[in-house]
């Protein structure tokens, strides 16, 4: 059941323009172990200001 | 083996639509039609959706898509399929599949039923799909530079022009959705207005409070929407209060301008972002109420299968069934919308090949079944209550007694006591007139959800959790789509001048968004005053523009199967690409050169031209100016229809000379990325 709970929570987060940031992490670890990876805050300042500031807009009709 | 329980699914389904096919003369239950998609999606998606991914496509589970190759924890992201469905869904869904369907109940339930189901397996599916695919093959590439990549540089500035023209209908008509729903309704007025402050108090939380946490500030908002919604009341029952909170609809249009301007240049985190998680949430929420409300009521359908106006002549509506009932209904049946959706955020985020028939096909099923349930709400209420509601007021009068007399004459009988109970009942003044279909959903919603919970002392709480829900996210997408218009405008732009593109510096920014709000708000304004409802007007021209997308999207999906020598299953992509030409083509013609003054938009000008000559003044107009602004505004929608047939014929051109290009070499010419193989874990 938690992970039925887990994914709806990673749905919703995602729903709203936020990737996980357990994974985000994990890649850094693993492809850029020299580079400070943001800290959780700013991650998710990044993915708010990424969700608004294209073209895509991410919104239909 | 296998295929048994699926061979007894289609049985059930067809069944079903042979029920709704055949009955006439008595009411039958909403039911049929729920049963009847879902079990025809179902099959579609077992086996169209995986033909297509097989044979189509070749899709291979084994190959890397961007979210691999290009990983990097924030755009491209390998995702649970599942949770990646929820996120696609819920861009995707909009307003568009809500009021499409309410506004093409006025034919009857059966026209609109059929075409979602027919056009949501053939095209609207496909469609997704398609771009989804040829997104994830290009490293999540946008539909304009899919276009440039695989048609050349003219056809992507086309189509890119083309996507900023839609993207300006789709936004007046959103918020002229908006104007006629909360326009002398104080109560609905106090609640939207309402969530300004309440998404600035969630952004300084976000910001300062407890950042990230946007379950918790989501919790937070959602008890003060529902504090908002029950203090409305009392708010626009208040001689003080009361008044504040009632505008004209014309006061609402220049509110919801300068508000459009401002709230597009405002940081996200203040209200953008805060306002998005309310009203997806609030959406998603609200559509799985709805599904289930309706499956426990089980109410009949009380709107007959087909009424007089199949052959033209509609009230919320002109034209006739075809081509306009196949235009009316776009989201939810196919929508060229969504082809820059799933050429956004998505292709992005598969983790592998094999999700895509999922999310692409499987997730505009999901919105096709959201429309379905939307042409249900409308086809349960009384169909005098329908008709008074969504006929211009031009046609009813003012007053309840004087729409009671012209929707009876219509052929729908309906007292002017049961107009003024219903109004009572959901807590307004007045339901006559209430175009755009928000309203009548939302009438159709309290009904549904007040037989669940409440009963009808909860009619008015509901009808205006209706509309605060339409309303919240009609306002995310015009906030959210006219930034997303500036940027479109400033790459556009900067194609001729480069230093307008986004992130050179601030003037642009401001210059576009300005260029962006001024766009939708001269449609908007122009739909505000006109003497038709606006929505009349309007909702056709954004429908064939988003179909003419639709076909753009088509076209490329054809162009992409010829480039990948698979042209012996073109026809996937070509039969829904013809009857989307079919439909848009004499649809748009119409629109322009018919002579019939209800339809063609010149044939009006040169009515009212011609009486401006003579010196008169025609109803609805009052004054000499209104007669000259309403000839101008014939004119620009006119040529609006000129400019998107010439988009649409013009890509047809490019669109045959590159299939023909692909015909003569004998080897696949597309422009994939290179594919890689993900290592064995």
């Amino acid at each position: 059941m938690s992970g039925f709970f887990k994914r709806l929570r990673e749905t919703a987060r995602l729903m709203v323009g936020q990737p996980p940031y357990e994974v985000y992490l994990a890649h850094m670890a693993k492809h850029h172990p020299d580079a400070a990876p943001l800290n959780r805050v700013a991650f998710f300042r990044n993915r708010e200001n990424a969700r608004f500031s294209g073209a895509g807009g991410g919104k239909c009709c | 083996m296998k295929h048994i329980p699926w061979i007894i699914l289609a049985l059930i389904g067809a069944a079903c639509l042979a029920v709704l096919a055949t009955v006439r003369g008595e009411q039958i239950n909403a039911l049929w039609i729920v049963v009847a998609a879902v079990s025809t999606f179902l099959v579609a998606y077992r086996y169209y959706a995986l033909f297509i991914a097989q044979y189509v496509m070749k899709l291979d589970g084994r190959r890397a898509t961007p979210a691999h190759y290009r990983g990097d924890g924030m755009d491209y992201v390998p995702t649970d399929r599942r949770v990646l469905f929820g996120h696609h869904f819920a861009a995707i869904a909009g307003a568009g599949p809500l009021v499409g369907p309410v506004l093409a109940a006025q034919m009857g339930y059966l026209p609109g039923t059929l075409w979602i189901i027919a056009g949501v397996v053939v095209a609207g599916a496909v469609q997704d799909f398609m771009v989804l695919f040829i997104s994830m093959r290009r490293d999540g590439k946008s539909l304009g530079e899919l276009v440039r990549m695989e048609m050349g540089a003219v056809a992507g500035t086309i189509a890119l022009a083309g996507a900023f023209l839609i993207m300006v209908i789709i936004l007046a008509v959103l918020a002229l959705i908006v104007v006629r729903a909360l326009a002398e309704s104080p109560w609905g007025m106090f609640t939207v207005a309402a969530t300004i402050p309440l998404a600035l108090m969630m952004g300084a939380y976000t910001r300062w409070i407890r950042p990230g946490r946007v379950g918790e500030v989501s919790i937070l908002g959602f008890v003060g929407l529902i504090a908002a919604i029950v203090y409305g009341q009392a708010v626009a029952a208040s001689p003080f209060w009361g008044p504040l909170f009632t505008f004209t609809p014309e006061q609402l249009c220049w509110i919801l301008i300068s508000y459009g301007a401002l709230a597009s240049l405002l940081p996200v985190w203040l209200l953008l972002a805060p306002r998005d998680y309310l009203s997806t949430f609030l959406k998603i929420g609200a559509i799985t109420a709805l599904a289930v409300g309706i499956v426990i009521m089980a109410p009949p359908l009380r709107m007959p299968p087909l009424t007089q106006f199949i052959g033209g002549g509609g009230p919320a509506w002109s034209g006739g069934l075809f081509p306009f009932l196949f235009i009316t209904i776009a989201c939810g049946a196919v929508s060229g919308f969504h082809a820059l959706i799933a050429s956004g955020t998505t292709p992005k985020l598969i983790a592998a090949e094999t999700d895509a028939p999922f999310i692409g096909y499987g997730a505009m099923l999901m919105e096709a079944f959201v429309a379905i349930m939307a042409l249900v709400g409308a086809s349960i209420l009384d169909p005098g209550i329908y008709f008074a509601m969504n006929s211009p007021a031009a046609v009813l009068g003012t007053d309840a007694v004087s729409a009671a007399h012209a929707v009876t004459a219509m052929g729908f009988p309906v007292s002017a006591d049961l107009l003024v109970q219903t109004a009572r009942d959901v807590g307004e003044h007045t339901i006559v007139s209430r175009t755009g279909g928000a309203p009548t959903l939302a009438v159709a919603m309290a009904e549904i959800f007040s037989h669940v919970a409440g009963g009808s002392a909860m009619k008015a709480f509901w009808y205006h959790f209706a509309i605060l829900f339409e309303a919240l996210f009609i306002l995310t997408a015009v906030d959210a789509g006219t930034r997303a218009g500036r940027f479109m405008l400033q790459d556009l732009i900067g194609l001729a001048v480069p230093s307008f593109r986004a992130g050179t510096s601030f003037l642009p920014g401001v210059v576009a968004t300005g260029l962006c709000v001024a766009s939708w708000g001269f449609f908007l304004y122009q739909g505000v005053t006109d003497p038709l409802g606006g929505v009349n007007t309007l909702w056709p021209v954004f429908g064939i523009s988003n179909q003419m997308l639709a076909a753009v999207a088509l076209m490329l999906s054809t162009v992409v199967l010829f480039r990948m020598k698979q042209q012996r299953f073109a026809w996937v992509t070509v039969v829904p690409t013809v009857w989307l030409l079919i439909c848009t083509l004499s649809a748009g013609t119409l629109k322009l050169l018919s002579s019939d003054p209800t339809v063609g938009f010149l044939a009006h000008a040169n009515k009212f031209a011609d009486a401006v000559s003579a010196g008169q003044v025609l109803a609805p107009a009052k004054s000499m100016e209104q007669m000259e602004a309403i000839v101008f505004n014939d004119r620009v929608d006119a040529g609006l229809c000129v400019l998107f047939l010439f988009v649409v014929i013009s890509l047809m051109g490019f669109t045959a000379r590159t299939c023909l290009a692909a015909l003569r070499e004998d080897r696949p010419t597309v422009n994939e990325t290179p594919a890689q193989m993900v290592p064995a874990e």
